[in-house]
């Protein structure tokens, strides 16, 4: 019951974030300067054609009239057609997507991947030079921008070596193989600030859980050090592992703007500049809403996981 | 809450000091640190060769004596470029840390102090910003007014202010929960006064820490900006600007591709060491929150 209640004033607050955001949204890109439909026209269109297109894409309508067509068009699915590519918008990101998502993936999974290890190698061998090496590695990981290492990945795999391509994608008809090769430059770019931090915080966590006195007694019980570490060490390290991974997954968003735009893949990020660039404002303020959603969406299942993993978190809230 | 742990005896300058010449960390970071800012400075009256001249025959030059760090596709001196660069780097990452901190802990003391409504709205509003990623607020905030360094400084700065509000907000509320505290309150202070006299000295540690936490991240996401085109301006030198220069370039002059991204590991890294070592000297029990 307790559980029920919790989730929905998790998820209450999380809809009322979410509407605030729209508002918020719609109203920085409103303001964004340069009129579409000039735009669309180009400079020397006629004053009358100028008012008639404006007119046909409800751009004279009140602000609050405009905002509430285009939120209740996002309920149905509908987010507005394209001013440049005259497609609807969620036809495009959709499309975008195929690319992003993976992209994403493949970057978080890789960083778990490396970091959940070297996390535990790090807090299991404290101050030994596992731990001092794995730390200096991560000092590192944390200050490369990653931008400057994608740049350095292309130099030293693409263009000396010539094993991956340096750019562009060829689309998912081309073969799944292909299309994970030209993902993986750009994934293993994401993936080494956020593994760099992951590292660090996997790290800090067990050495807190391993000064614990359930530890020691797990030792007294008779597990083995490897049992103890594993069972009772890592699984209760986890908490503000998830957080992290959680609040990662913003700052992988943010990345892919860069990333995307370095390696020419037609992702969500490259539409976002695109969109910018062509003052498509109905493409992006679509996208960044969904982004943010996407934000907000991923905190909540973060939330909800450790509430079940923590019940402590659950009562907290109460309170 | 654990992250805000005050306890322990206030310590003199003279034994943060001694402490200070232990750390090695801050001994690295401060002198990777000061080297940065050295040169930074140095770059107003002096550099190698100037940088807005250029010398198109001398172009596309690899290292060598004259030119330390090799010539761009205008002629430009690439070591000049990243003085003066760190200069620039360096005024946004700072200008950001101001504003975040100049409009964050205010915000986030009060919130600890009131405890009414109020402060649940800022609160709020500070979840609400962490909300939105934020290197896409600073891209959408420079689109809407225009990109320029001022822009970038002020995009950066909004990111910053949630961070340091939340780290007010909850130093602030451990130290209410203290008993120096308390006495100040049965004494007739106003909560004002107290949050001026008695819990703004004492979150100045944490505050530091993170200022210099910010700083980098301030430096890293300048150069991003800039890489997108939407920070410091040409002919100004920026290290993000040079690298996405150099990205065309990187088939025949690769070395333009590697010295700028060198200097931004370096001043992050410098940065990042030097928050370490504070963090460690100030108070040993002192955790991040993030």
């Amino acid at each position: 019951m307790i559980t029920f209640i919790f989730f929905l004033r998790r998820i209450a607050f999380s809809s009322v974030t979410l509407f605030v955001a729209s508002i918020v949204i719609f109203a920085i890109i409103q303001i964004l300067p340069g009129d579409p439909a000039q735009l669309i026209l180009g400079m020397n269109a006629q004053a009358d054609t100028l008012a008639a297109l404006r007119e046909q894409m409800g751009l004279n309508a009140p602000f609050y009239s405009r905002y509430f067509e285009w939120v209740l068009g996002i309920m149905v699915g509908d987010f507005g057609t394209s001013y440049t590519y005259s497609v609807p918008v969620s036809e495009l990101i959709l499309e975008r997507l195929w690319i992003s998502l993976p992209l994403a993936v493949m970057a978080l999974s890789l960083s778990t991947l490396i970091a959940i290890p070297a996390g535990v190698i790090a807090a299991s061998r404290h101050n030994k030079w596992p731990d001092v090496s794995i730390m200096g590695f991560t000092q590192l990981g944390i200050a490369i921008p990653n931008f400057w290492f994608a740049m350095l990945l292309v130099l030293v795999f693409a263009i000396k070596l010539q094993w991956m391509p340096a750019g562009g994608f060829a689309g998912w008809d081309a073969g799944i193989g292909a299309g994970i090769l030209s993902l993986t430059l750009p994934a293993i770019a994401l993936a080494l600030p956020q593994a760099s931090i992951l590292a660090r915080i996997m790290r800090s966590a067990l050495l807190d859980v391993l000064a614990e006195d359930y530890m020691r007694t797990a030792r007294a019980k008779g597990l083995t050090e490897r049992m103890t570490l594993w069972r009772h060490g890592v699984r209760n390290a986890f908490i503000p592992v998830l957080t992290i991974l959680g609040l990662q997954f913003s700052f992988l968003i943010a990345g892919t703007i860069i990333i995307e735009n370095i390696f020419y893949l037609p992702g969500l990020g490259r539409l976002i500049f695109q969109a910018i660039a062509q003052r498509d404002l109905i493409v992006l303020q679509g996208l960044v809403l969904l982004l943010v959603a996407a934000v907000i969406f991923i905190n909540l299942l973060v939330d909800a996981a450790y509430a079940m993993v923590d019940p402590r978190i659950k009562r907290a809230y109460h309170e | 809450m654990s992250e805000f742990d005050f306890q322990g005896e206030r310590e003199t300058w003279g034994d943060l000091g001694r402490k200070a010449l232990r750390n090695r960390s801050f001994f690295i970071g401060a002198l990777i640190t000061g080297s940065v800012l050295f040169m930074a400075l140095l770059s107003f009256f002096w550099t190698p060769f100037d940088v807005t001249a250029l010398d198109i025959p001398n172009k596309l030059h690899w290292p060598d004596a004259v030119n330390w760090l090799g010539t761009d596709h205008f002629g430009r001196d690439v070591f000049s470029m990243l003085m003066v660069g760190a200069r620039n780097s360096i005024a946004v990452a700072i200008v950001a840390v101001s504003i975040g901190m100049a409009i964050g802990v205010p915000l986030g003391a009060a919130a600890a102090a009131s405890r009414s409504w109020g402060s649940d709205v800022i609160m709020r509003t500070n979840d609400f910003i962490f909300a939105f990623p934020s290197l896409l607020l600073a891209v959408l905030f420079t689109a809407i007014f225009g990109p320029s360094a001022i822009n970038a400084m002020i995009a950066i700065g909004i990111f910053n202010i949630p961070v340091f509000a939340r780290l007010a907000h909850g130093g602030s509320l451990a130290l209410w929960q203290r008993e120096f505290i308390l006495s100040a309150q049965t004494s007739g202070k106003s909560r004002v006064r107290i949050t001026v006299e008695h819990i703004m000295p004492n979150l100045l540690n944490i505050l530091i820490v993170q200022g210099t936490i910010q700083f980098s991240l301030g430096i890293l996401i300048e150069a991003g900006l800039s890489y997108l085109g939407l920070g410091t301006q040409p002919p100004d030198p920026s290290w993000g600007k040079m690298l996405s220069e150099a990205q065309t370039m990187m088939y025949f002059a690769s070395y333009l591709a590697i010295f700028p991204g060198i200097a931004i590991v370096f001043a992050v890294l410098g940065l990042n060491l030097l928050g370490d070592g504070l963090r460690d000297i100030f108070d040993p029990k002192l955790r991040r929150g993030r």
